[in-house]
C-alpha cells in the first residue's frame, strides 16, 4: 500500500535527520563553549572582565540546554536502529 | 569537633558496606540475577563518573578559588565528548566489542599489527601519567583526614599521622581491587563488585557536593541571588577566559577522557551495550553539570569565610567544619573519600591489566622458553601477575606521594597527568579513522610526544633544582637556548601548561603522520587497520585467516585450558565442536575456529599475547592473498560482481538475439514453405493443364490432321518431361537428404567437370554469358563422383545465366587453395543477392525476387545436399558487385594418385 510506504519512508527519514542533529550537537556546544568566551574579554583590568555570575549562567545554561536536546534527540532514536538509519548516511558522511 | 577516631569508624563502616556491596553484585552476577541493575544503563553513567576523582572532588574548589571559571573546562572536555558519542566513542565501543579490547594500550598494539612494543610502550607510559594521580588521590584522602585531625588545617605536626593514613589507604585499596578486581581472569568481561562499588560511590560524591553547595547557597549566603551578588563582589569575580589556555585545557580534558585506561576501561571495556553510550551521551554531560555547580559558590564563600592561607583545596571540608556542620563536613569528607578510592580502584585495574598483558606475560612466555606449550597453569600465573601489578601500582603511587612530600596543588598534577595519558591520542584516533596510519608512526609519535611531556611538563613540575637543574630552565638543556623547557625553540611567554600541551601534541602528530607517510605496514597491520577503520562494515569478526593445517586441536586445548580455566575451555571447545556438527570430541582446528579461540584468549590476556600464543602452537600465521584482496580492495569485489552481471545481461541480450534471429528465420521459411507448396501446385498444374486439354482434343476431335496429332502429342510429351524433371528433382533431394544416395567415387580431372558444365548449361539456354575462367588453375585431379559435381557446377552457372541482370554477363570462374581446402569460386557481376536472401538461399523452395524464372528453387538446396555428401560445403559469400558461390572441396578427394593417372 502506498500509504504504508509513505510513512515508513518518512519515519526513516526523521530517524536519519536527528541522526544528523546528534551528529552536529559536539560542534554546536564546542563553538559556543570554546569560542564564544573568549570574544567576552576584550578590555584590560577588572573592569572589562565578564562578571562571573554572568559566565556561570551562560555556561551553565548552555549545558543545561545541551543535556535536554542530547536527551530529547536520544528520546526520539531510543527504539530505533542506529546503525539502520545511518548507514545510508555513513556513506555520504 | 568530630574526632579523628569517629571519622576512621566511619569511614571503615563505609568501606565494609562498599564490600559488602561489591560481595552482594558479584554473587548476584553468578547467579546471573540483578542485570536489570548490573547491566543497565544507569549503573554505566554512574561507573563513567570515576573521571570525577578526589581531583575534581577537592580539587576544582581550589582551582576556581585561584583561577575563577577555568576550572569547568575539566568538566566540558568531557561532556563535549559523550555528547558528540556519534563520532569516536560509538567506534571506539564497537572496535572494543569485536576485538575484544582488554585496554587502552590492547587496543592501540592490536591496530597496528599487535604490535607488542607498542604495548609495552602505552603500558610503561600509562604508569609514568598515572602514578602522579594515584599519588594525588592519597594526598587528597590524607589531607582532609588532616583537617580533622587538629583544629587548626595549618598547624603541623600531622606528617607523620599523613604518611602512615596514606600508607592504610592505599593498603585497603590494593586489598579491595585484589579482591574484586581479580576475581574473574577474563578482563573482557565486566568486573560487577567493582562497577557496582563504583556506582554507590558516584552517588555519594554527588549527593556529598550537592549538599555541601546547597548549605553554602542557602544556609550561608541565604539564597541564589546573594550567592550571585557575593560572587561578582569576590576577588575571583571578574572573568576573563584566556584564550589559549581555555581552549587547551577543554581540549586537553576531553584527549584525556578518551585516553585514561581508567576511562578506557569503563567506556570501553566494561561496556556491555551500545545504547547504554546513547544514554550515557546526556546522562553523564548532567552528572558533570551537577558535579560542578556548587563549586564556584563554595570557592567565594571559602575565599569569604576562611582565614588567609588556608588551603582552598579543602574549602569543601573547612566550611562546613567552621559552621559547625560536623555531620555535613562528614558526608562531604566521604564524598572525597570515594572520588579517591574508586578513581584508585579502577585506574589500578586497568592499569594492572595493561601490565599483566603486555609485560609479565610476554616476558613469562619467553622465559619458559617453549612457551605456551608447556605444562603448568597460565592462568594462576596472570592472575598472580594482576595482583602483584595492582600492589605495584599502588606502592609506586604511595612512593611518589612519599616523595613528593604531598606537595604541589592538587589541580597542577592533574593536569600533568591528564597531559601524559593525551599523549596516546593521535595513535588512537588515527588508529580507528585512518588506515595509512603505521606502526613505526605510533612509535615515533607517542615516542616523541612522550619525551617531550615528560621534558616540558612533568620534569618542570618538581621545581627548578630537583629534576631539572636551575640552568636548564634558564639556558636550556646543554645549553641550548632552543631547548628550554618552558621555551621550546626560544619561543617565549606561553602559558607553560599551553606550552608544553601544544609542543608535545603537535609535534607527536607531525611525527606520526609524517613517519606513516613513509614507512609501509605488514599485512597483519594493515589487515588490522582496515578491522578498525571499517569496523561497521567487519563488525562480524577478523578477518584474517590462521593455516591451521599443522596444528593439532589437542594442543589448543591444553594451552586453552591453562588461559580459560578447564571449566570454561572445555565449555567453549564443545560449543564449536557442536556448532561443526561433530557429536562429542575436539571441533576441527579450523581457520575460523582459531579465529574465536584467538579472540577468546585475547579478553584474557591482550590481543598481542594471544596472537603469540596462537603462533607458537600453529607455528606463524599467514595472510593468504585472498584475505589482503578481502580486506585491502572490498571495492574490487563490488566491481567483480558488477562486471560479473553486466556479462551475464550481455550474454542474455545474444542469446535473445540469435533466438530472435532464429525465429525470423523460421518464420521466413514457413512462408517460403506456404507459397513453395502454391508455386509447386501451379507448377505441376501447368502442364497438367495443357496434358489434359491436349490429350481430350487428340480423344474427343475426330477430324485433325496427323500433323495436328503429332504436334499435341509432342506437346504432351514434353509437359510429361517437365512434370518428371520437376518429381526428380524433388526425389533426388529427398533422397540424399535422407542419406540414401549412392557415390560412384573415381579421379576426375577439374576442368573436365567444369567443361562440361559450362558447356551444358550454355546449351540450354538462350541468354548470353562470357565466361572467364584460368585453365591451368584448373588442372587437378579429384577422386569423387564427377557427375554429381557436375551438377553443382551446372547448377551454379545456369544460375548465373538465369539471374545475372547485368546489362553484359559475366562469370568468372576461379580455382585456388585455401590451405588443404580447394575452392572453387563462381562470381558473376550481377547485383547479387539481397541481404535478407543470404541466410535462406541455401534452403529448400527458396525463390528470391524473379518470380517470372521457372524452377523450383531446388538447386541451390540439392547442390548443399551433394556437396555434404561429397565431404565438401558451398557458401554465399556477399560483396560488392556481384555474387559468389564457392565452392570448397576437401583436398583428402584430390587424388593421390593424379600424375600416374593422367599418365596413363
Amino acid at each position: 500500500m502506498p500509504r504504508t510506504s509513505l510513512f515508513l519512508e518518512r519515519k526513516s527519514y526523521r530517524m536519519r535527520r536527528i541522526m544528523d542533529a546528534i551528529r552536529f550537537m559536539p560542534f554546536v556546544c564546542a563553538a559556543l563553549w570554546m569560542v564564544v568566551p573568549l570574544m567576552w574579554s576584550g578590555g584590560q583590568g577588572a573592569h572589562a572582565a565578564t562578571p562571573l555570575s554572568a559566565a556561570l549562567w551562560y555556561i551553565f545554561g548552555i549545558w543545561a540546554l545541551a543535556v535536554m536536546v542530547s536527551f530529547a534527540l536520544w528520546w526520539r532514536i531510543r527504539s530505533g536502529d542506529v546503525d539502520a538509519a545511518v548507514s545510508a548516511a555513513d556513506t555520504s558522511a | 569537633m568530630v574526632s579523628l577516631n569517629q571519622l576512621i569508624g566511619v569511614c571503615l563502616v563505609y568501606v565494609a558496606g562498599l564490600f559488602l556491596v561489591a560481595f552482594l553484585a558479584e554473587r548476584a552476577a553468578i547467579r546471573g540475577r540483578g542485570d536489570w541493575l548490573l547491566r543497565s544503563p544507569l549503573v554505566y553513567t554512574l561507573s563513567l563518573s570515576i573521571y570525577c576523582t578526589a581531583w575534581t572532588f577537592y580539587g576544582a574548589v581550589g582551582y576556581a578559588a585561584r583561577s575563577g571559571m577555568e576550572f569547568v573546562t575539566i568538566y566540558l572536555g568531557p561532556s563535549l565528548v559523550m555528547i558528540g558519542w556519534w563520532w569516536v566513542l560509538r567506534r571506539l565501543v564497537r572496535i572494543g566489542r569485536s576485538q575484544r579490547v582488554t585496554s587502552v594500550a590492547d587496543l592501540i598494539s592490536a591496530r597496528y599489527g599487535k604490535s607488542n612494543v607498542l604495548a609495552i610502550m602505552i603500558t610503561i607510559m600509562a604508569v609514568i601519567g598515572v602514578t602522579p594521580y594515584i599519588a594525588l588521590q592519597l594526598q587528597s584522602v590524607t589531607l582532609s583526614l588532616s583537617i580533622f585531625a587538629s583544629p587548626d588545617p595549618d598547624a603541623g605536626g600531622a606528617a607523620l599521622n599523613n604518611a602512615h593514613a596514606a600508607f592504610w589507604v592505599a593498603g585497603g585499596l590494593a586489598l579491595f581491587t585484589v579482591l574484586f578486581g581479580t576475581r574473574n581472569l577474563n578482563a573482557n568481561e565486566r568486573h560487577h563488585g567493582v562497577v557496582i562499588a563504583v556506582a554507590v560511590e558516584a552517588v555519594v560524591k554527588l549527593f556529598a557536593l550537592l549538599a555541601v553547595g546547597a548549605f553554602v547557597v542557602w544556609g550561608i549566603a541565604g539564597g541564589l541571588n546573594e550567592t550571585l551578588a557575593r560572587i561578582d563582589a569576590s576577588s575571583i569575580g571578574g572573568w576573563q577566559a584566556q584564550g589559549g589556555r581555555w581552549s587547551a585545557l577543554i581540549f586537553l580534558s576531553a584527549a584525556a577522557f578518551l585516553c585514561l585506561p581508567r576511562m578506557f576501561q569503563v567506556l570501553v571495556v566494561e561496556n556491555d551495550d551500545e545504547r547504554h553510550l546513547q544514554i550515557a551521551s546526556w546522562a553523564f554531560p548532567l552528572y558533570l553539570m551537577l558535579m560542578s555547580l556548587f563549586v564556584v559558590p563554595i570557592a567565594v564563600t571559602g575565599l569569604d569565610l576562611m582565614p588567609a592561607g588556608s588551603n582552598p583545596d579543602l574549602y569543601v571540608l573547612s566550611i562546613p567544619l567552621s559552621q559547625g556542620h560536623n555531620g555535613l563536613a562528614m558526608f562531604a569528607f566521604l564524598g572525597g573519600f570515594s572520588s579517591a578510592t574508586s578513581m584508585v580502584i579502577v585506574a589500578t585495574l586497568a592499569l594492572s591489566t595493561m601490565m599483566s598483558n603486555h609485560i609479565v606475560m610476554p616476558v613469562w612466555l619467553k622465559l619458559r622458553g617453549g612457551g605456551a606449550q608447556q605444562s603448568g597453569d597460565v592462568r594462576g600465573v596472570i592472575i598472580r601477575a594482576r595482583r602483584l601489578s595492582i600492589l605495584l601500582i599502588i606502592s609506586l603511587g604511595y612512593l611518589y606521594y612519599r616523595a613528593s612530600g604531598g606537595s604541589g596543588a592538587l589541580a597542577a598534577i592533574g593536569l600533568i597527568s591528564f597531559g601524559g595519558v593525551a599523549q596516546f591520542l593521535p595513535a588512537l584516533l588515527g588508529g580507528i579513522f585512518w588506515r595509512g596510519a603505521t606502526r613505526m608512526g605510533a612509535i615515533w609519535g607517542l615516542g616523541i610526544g612522550f619525551m617531550l611531556w615528560m621534558f616540558t611538563m612533568l620534569l618542570p613540575s618538581f621545581g627548578p633544582g630537583a629534576a631539572l637543574s636551575q640552568g636548564v630552565f634558564d639556558h636550556g638543556l646543554l645549553g641550548l637556548g632552543v631547548l628550554r623547557p618552558q621555551a621550546l625553540f626560544g619561543i617565549d611567554g606561553i602559558d607553560p601548561t599551553v606550552h608544553a600541551i601544544w609542543w608535545s601534541l603537535s609535534l607527536n602528530t607531525f611525527a606520526f603522520a609524517v613517519v606513516s607517510f613513509f614507512t609501509f605496514p605488514h599485512p597483519l597491520e594493515r589487515l588490522q587497520g582496515a578491522q578498525f577503520v571499517n569496523v561497521f562494515d567487519h563488525s562480524s569478526g577478523p578477518a584474517h585467516g590462521w593455516t591451521v593445517a599443522a596444528s593439532g586441536a589437542e594442543d589448543l586445548m591444553i594451552m586453552s585450558q591453562r588461559i580459560l580455566g578447564a571449566t570454561e575451555a572445555r565449555a567453549f571447545f564443545e560449543r564449536h565442536a557442536r556448532w561443526q556438527g561433530a557429536t562429542g570430541g575436539l571441533p576441527r582446528p579450523t581457520p575460523a575456529f582459531v579465529q574465536a579461540l584467538e579472540r577468546e584468549l585475547a579478553g584474557s590476556v591482550g590481543a598481542a599475547t594471544a596472537n603469540a600464543m596462537i603462533g607458537q602452537i600453529i607455528g606463524g600465521q599467514a595472510l593468504s592473498v585472498e584475505d589482503l584482496m578481502a580486506v585491502a580492495d572490498e571495492s574490487a569485489q563490488i566491481h567483480e560482481y558488477s562486471s560479473q552481471l553486466e556479462a551475464k545481461s550481455r550474454e542474455l541480450t545474444e542469446t535473445a538475439q540469435e533466438l530472435g534471429h532464429a525465429n525470423q528465420k523460421l518464420t521466413q521459411l514457413s512462408l517460403q514453405k506456404d507459397s513453395f507448396l502454391s508455386q509447386i501446385s501451379h507448377e505441376l498444374r501447368t502442364p497438367m493443364t495443357s496434358i489434359r486439354s491436349f490429350s481430350q482434343i487428340l480423344r474427343d476431335t475426330d477430324a485433325l490432321t496427323g500433323t495436328e496429332k503429332t504436334r499435341f502429342a509432342s506437346i504432351i510429351h514434353t509437359e510429361t518431361i517437365r512434370l518428371t524433371r520437376l518429381l526428380d528433382d524433388l526425389l533426388d533431394l529427398s533422397v540424399m537428404e535422407n542419406g540414401e544416395v549412392s557415390l560412384n567415387s573415381k579421379p576426375v580431372n577439374l576442368r573436365a567437370v567444369i567443361d562440361q558444365a559450362v558447356m551444358t548449361s550454355r546449351a540450354g539456354s538462350s541468354n548470353v554469358i562470357t565466361v572467364h575462367r584460368t585453365p591451368e588453375a584448373e588442372e587437378i585431379v579429384l577422386f569423387t563422383d564427377g557427375d554429381r559435381l557436375a551438377q553443382v557446377f551446372i547448377n551454379l552457372v545456369t544460375n548465373a545465366i538465369k539471374y545475372c541482370d547485368a546489362a553484359k554477363p559475366e562469370l568468372t570462374i576461379a580455382v585456388r587453395r585455401d590451405d588443404d581446402v580447394i575452392v572453387v569460386a563462381f562470381t558473376d557481376n550481377g547485383s547479387g543477392i539481397p541481404a535478407d536472401g543470404e541466410g535462406i538461399v541455401f534452403e529448400k523452395f527458396a525463390r528470391l525476387c524473379n518470380e517470372d524464372v521457372d524452377g523450383a528453387g531446388l538447386g541451390l538446396a540439392i547442390c548443399r545436399e551433394i556437396l555434404t555428401r561429397l565431404g565438401g560445403e558451398i557458401r554465399y559469400v556477399s560483396h560488392v558487385g556481384g555474387a559468389t558461390f564457392e565452392v570448397r572441396l576437401a583436398t583428402s578427394a584430390e587424388a593421390e594418385t593424379s600424375a600416374s593417372l593422367l599418365s596413363v
